[in-house]
């Protein structure tokens, strides 16, 4: 069963509030491995003009990955996440995110296709703070499998 | 401009750790019973862990953990992480590209694994180093 094209374009309404805190990027930083000061003491962040420690590049896909669910778990667009599998990945920052953020994500449906008996989901996740300002945009396609 | 290639060690611990960091459990990042039954050949890396190590690579680069501006990657091959104490390795290398914006540099990057992209279409748009 393809995913109804009609849905492109389709926004969710905006998730409650995420708190970064200040130990989740550095449990998060220490998982990947990033050393740099920055990620782990405020004192460094600052030194670079941030007002807290700051995320890696990758960071917000803790938010976005729960968040998109809103979309994956639509009845009505009908995604069997058993078959899903992840496409692309993509982050486009105005501001790092750093500690201390109260991040929002409005989701919205940017493409549905259908190749090869495939499905072809990219969803957009704005990602601001709960006063409007505008931190990353996150791009994110995910592929469900055809029943071959 | 070819980037110095930088070199990232997966092992299993690695990616529990990713896993409880990151809140994703999906069990074919940790169990090879479930990974086998849908297909794969083990147990693989999250890709958004290897994104992030990749991006590990992109900050370096940069000499600032604050440095990017956009990133995006196309995952296109399984990272397979085996059961034992060396895991696998990334390897990573780019190349300088313009941008033709003031202050920025394009990074092109190729990811591999066992002598195979894992990845295509990997860029990175960073703060160009001083």
């Amino acid at each position: 069963m393809s995913l109804d094209p009609s849905f492109v374009g389709r926004s969710y309404p905006p998730t409650a509030p995420y708190q970064v805190g200040r130990e989740k990027i550095r449990e998060f930083a220490t998982a990947i491995g990033a050393t740099d000061a920055a990620y782990h003491d405020p004192e460094a962040a600052r030194a670079l003009g941030h007002r807290d420690v700051v995320a890696p590049p990758t960071f917000p896909v803790l938010l976005t990955m729960a968040t998109t669910q809103q979309i994956v778990d639509d009845p009505a667009l009908g995604v069997d996440y058993s078959r899903v599998v992840h496409g692309d990945q993509r982050f486009a920052y105005t501001r790092p995110v750093v500690a201390g953020d109260e991040l929002v994500c409005v989701n919205t449906i940017e493409d549905v296709s259908s190749r090869g008996g495939h499905d072809f989901l990219t969803t957009r996740t704005d990602v601001s703070t709960a006063d409007g300002e505008p931190v990353v945009a996150v791009w994110s396609k995910i592929v469900v499998r055809g029943e071959a | 401009m070819e980037l110095p290639t930088k070199t990232f060690r997966v092992t299993r611990a690695d990616l529990v750790r990713y896993a409880g960091a990151s809140g994703d459990f999906n069990p074919i990042h940790w169990s090879d019973r479930v990974a086998t039954k849908v297909g794969l050949p083990g147990v693989i890396a999250h890709g958004m862990f290897t994104m992030a190590l990749v991006g590990r690579a992109v900050t370096e680069w940069a000499g600032a953990p604050d440095a990017v501006v956009d990133y995006g990657v196309r995952f296109t091959r399984p990272v397979v992480v085996p059961d034992d104490d060396t895991g696998t390795e990334i390897e990573v290398t780019a190349k300088v590209k313009e941008t033709g914006e003031a202050g920025l540099t394009r990074l092109d990057i190729t990811a591999t694994c066992r002598g195979e992209k894992v990845l295509s279409q990997a860029r990175a748009v960073i703060r160009t180093p001083r």
